[in-house]
């Protein structure tokens, strides 16, 4: 069985200094996350009652920068500041995609948080969040361990 | 300036933000935006000796620039509360810090960990970058993750707070 959302073996190595900008890269995903208030219960909720806008924007203009960008490196063959070739490889489908995107759907409007944001709400002095993060990686073991048996 | 930066950011704003992480990473670092695998790196790291193979035989170290992007995530959000907001956000409900409320994100932080793993991605990984690669998994990914959603909070009222 494939290896689901995995990079490939063979993925270009990291160097140091690479690390620090995935620092940063990381920094600034985690300012945006509280700044844009996608951390923010009220929002997720209002999403899901078509009350506003807000995360629908958020996730619309996401998409419609990433898309391009994309475009470009794979029209171009940008490769990577180290010169390596950039590999882009998306998760394939499986059944998992139906029956855990429900799932995470299900636990996305309990809980107003999609793995980033759980990290984030913890750092921005939200405790409880700390349930969610236990919770999450007790559901990550749940699928390791069912893994198996699921059908994918 | 600073006072831009000090109020909530435009939702337009933040979103170009966050596209521009899929080729910030791949470009600069030669890896695809996601956050839903470091729970599977977090749970190899902690639990080196678990049973389950999805565990046992990850090396976690081959992808730990994906928890080096969590440290930075971390700091990021800690500095946007303590610095750059003038009231800080209600994040969550204040029934969230209740008995019930820690039961209800646990139990739906479960699903969240399940399902992202059973699915092989979440908001980032499917919604944001697998849709912006045009790649139809992540297209059908991202309508059950809103369709879940809208079960959870129209039909299940009883979980939300």
């Amino acid at each position: 069985m494939t290896d689901l959302g995995q990079q490939p073996t063979d993925a270009p190595p990291i160097a140091r200094w690479q690390y620090g900008v995935t620092l940063v890269l990381g920094f600034v995903f985690g300012l945006v996350l509280y700044k844009s208030e996608v951390i923010r219960w009220e929002r997720i909720n209002n999403m899901f009652l078509f009350e506003e806008a807000h995360m629908y924007i958020v996730i619309a203009v996401a998409i419609a920068v990433a898309m391009p960008s994309m475009w470009l490196i794979r029209r171009s063959g940008q490769r990577t500041v180290t010169g390596e070739q950039i590999q882009i490889t998306n998760p394939p489908f499986q059944k998992g995609i139906i029956y855990g995107g429900l799932t995470f759907g299900m636990g996305w409007a309990i809980t107003a948080a999609c793995p980033g944001p759980i990290y984030a709400q913890i750092a921005s002095g939200e405790l409880p969040a700390l349930a969610t993060l236990a919770g999450a990686v007790g559901g990550m073991y749940v699928y390791a361990k069912l893994k198996p048996h699921l059908p994918h | 300036m600073a006072q831009m930066i000090l109020a909530p950011w435009a939702p337009w704003a933040s979103g170009i933000l966050l596209g521009l992480m899929v080729p910030a990473l791949y470009v600069l670092v030669g890896r695809r935006f996601g956050l839903s695998s470091s729970l599977r790196h977090i749970g190899a790291m902690c639990m080196p000796n678990a049973k389950p193979e999805y565990l046992r035989l990850h090396n976690w170290k081959d992808h730990s620039w994906n928890l080096v992007f969590v440290v930075g995530l971390l700091i990021g959000s800690f500095v946007g509360v303590t610095y750059l907001t003038t009231t800080p956000l209600e994040v969550l409900p204040p029934a969230a810090a209740t008995a019930g409320g820690l039961l209800r994100l646990a139990f739906g932080g479960i699903l969240v960990g399940f399902g992202t793993r059973y699915a092989g991605g979440c908001t980032s990984g499917h919604t944001i970058t697998g849709i912006a690669s045009l790649n139809p998994p992540s297209v059908v990914a991202t309508v059950a993750f809103f369709a879940g959603g809208l079960l959870s909070t129209w039909g299940l009222t009883f979980l939300i707070f």
